[in-house]
């Protein structure tokens, strides 16, 4: 699949922004007044950034409203609706929380509830696709949830608690790997796609284009197949468990801290950037790949 | 609404016969030509007299070669196009409502006002057969010629998808493939019409008729015939290892 850097921006940094809001909601730090409002202001900017990311690649913007509408069918229009009520909801909370002083534990709760939400439904996108075997498995949506409870704990300073949540995401992606790894081999052939499989073997002579199209650079074009092994252990250890390994074995403090978000940061965007160019559409083996 | 209708009371499609396909891709000029002139955003064609000429194509003939083991090769044209899936899955996916399918005809449309150019349904058609346009950013796809077969303005004759109506070989068909006594459904009962990819549960609407079986050729393969050579060959073969 393309990997349009839209879309890579716009999981991680949203993903990132709602696992925060998820901590802060339960009241992970206690904190209010200024220190509250810095906190909540990072949780909007990461994941109202990301949420406007996700709008670049669109062909036509000006129909966006719509796209609330469908949330019976579709995981896409459910994703807009918790991002936007777990934003509204955030309010109820912060405000009262910087300016009063108040605990807002109950509408906290709710708030952390629906973030958590809201990241599932991002990543019910792609794994509700059966067109793409490797996404669409059970661990697609753990992985998502584990990067955004993990990243949020980070940036919420709580390092111990982060780094048992990164050493989970470590083990869980090298699971989803494996899985993925196994339901991407067993995606047929040519001739079980063509349905021509009874005729030998199947290979394709000519494609229907002379130039290239959405479809191809959309769906068949891989990239990054070649590094994809080095990728994934870089991101693996970017992401997972070097900063997992930094916070649970030195003692806490900022530089640590800080040092393991950019690690993870950047290990998230490597992951999420292969999670995109490593993955095989169906639609491939009618392009003989 | 993306959510799919239970039943569509006709299931209007194409079958498309891979033993009479020649290839000719006419279907899929005929298919540019009207649908970019008539329905929705016009097909277009990016950079045509340029170096890197692109468009959007609702129809697209590939070409397969298939060979089973120590029998000549065969060649199958396979014309690709939305399948108006009864369980289509670039429906349900769709955020806006701009995908639906219709419950009188089952025909899968787009509409255009509503599409945001997101390419989510794109992504779920396992047939490739969504490509977004790029000059207009929405997304286009067969609408199985809903502006002609219902088109009192044309000839009956031309009350078909353009590409039915210009096969040169007569290799797609067009009817209600819901209705078991209809010409295109004995046609796909006689000739053992199949599904495309029938484990992803889309239920595809439109049929392929498999290629007929070919005559099998009973030649061996020519056996080297002058390895002790006899006769006048002989003398010639000894003659000239003499000299």
């Amino acid at each position: 699949m393309h990997p349009a850097p839209s879309v890579i921006i716009f999981t991680t940094l949203s993903g990132l922004g709602f696992g925060l809001f998820f901590w802060l909601g339960l009241g992970v730090p206690d904190v209010s007044g200024g220190t509250a409002f810095a906190f909540f202001a990072i949780a909007y900017a990461l994941s109202c950034a990301g949420l406007l990311a996700s709008t670049f690649h669109l062909g036509n913007k000006k129909n966006a409203i719509y796209a609330l509408s469908q949330w019976r069918t579709s995981w896409l229009s459910r994703e807009g609706i918790a991002a936007i009520l777990t934003l509204f909801l955030f309010a109820l909370v912060a405000v009262p929380r910087i300016f009063l002083g108040a605990e807002m534990a109950i509408s906290g709760v709710l708030g952390s509830i629906f973030a958590l939400l809201t990241v599932f439904t991002t990543s019910m996108i792609y794994a509700q696709l059966k067109t793409i075997r490797r996404w669409h498995q059970p661990l697609t949506p753990v992985m998502f949830l584990l990067h955004a409870l993990g990243g949020g704990a980070l940036l919420a300073g709580e390092a111990k608690i982060a780094g048992w949540l990164l050493l989970a995401l470590t083990l869980v992606l090298l699971a989803m790997w494996r899985i993925g790894d196994q339901r991407a081999a067993a995606r047929g052939t040519t001739g079980d796609a063509t349905g021509l499989a009874h005729l030998g073997e199947v290979r394709m002579l000519e494609s229907g284009h002379t130039a290239r199209n959405y479809v191809v650079d959309e769906m068949v074009y891989r990239v990054g197949r070649k590094h994809a092994a080095k990728l994934r252990m870089i991101a693996l250890g970017l992401a997972g468990a070097l900063p997992a390994a930094i916070l649970l074995l030195t003692p806490p403090g900022h530089i640590t801290a800080f040092l393991a978000l950019a690690l993870h940061l950047t290990g998230a965007v490597i992951g999420r950037w292969l999670f995109f160019a490593e993955a095989e559409h169906v639609v491939g083996l009618y392009h003989g790949k | 609404m993306t959510a799919l209708p239970e039943k569509t009371d006709k299931k209007l499609g194409l079958v498309i016969d891979l033993d009479t396909c020649v290839g000719c891709h006419g279907c899929v000029t005929a298919c540019k030509g009207w649908n970019t002139q008539n329905y929705g955003a016009p097909l277009s064609d990016t950079d045509p007299y340029g170096a890197d000429p692109g468009g959007t194509f609702l129809n697209r003939v590939f070409s397969y070669e298939a060979q089973a083991e120590g029998q000549p090769a065969q060649t199958v044209h396979m014309p690709r196009s939305c399948l108006h899936c009864d369980d289509a899955p670039c429906v349900t996916v769709c955020p806006t409502g701009a995908s639906y399918k219709r419950s009188e005809d089952g025909i899968v449309l787009v509409n255009e006002d509503r599409c945001i150019g997101c390419g989510l349904c794109a992504w779920a058609c396992p047939y490739g057969a969504r490509e977004m346009d790029r000059d207009a950013g929405i997304m286009k796809k067969c609408t199985l010629c809903v502006d002609r077969i219902y088109n009192e303005n044309l000839p009956e004759e031309d009350r078909v998808p353009a590409c039915v109506r210009t096969c040169p070989s007569g290799a797609r068909h067009f009817g209600d493939l819901g209705d078991p006594d209809s010409d295109v459904s004995k046609l796909v009962a006689d000739r053992g019409g199949y599904d495309l990819m029938p484990d992803l549960g889309t239920k595809p609407v439109n049929k392929y008729l498999p290629p007929r079986a070919k005559d099998t050729l009973n030649t061996q393969p020519l056996e080297v015939i002058a390895d002790e050579p006899q006769g006048f060959l002989g003398w010639l073969d000894k003659a000239l290892e003499k000299l």
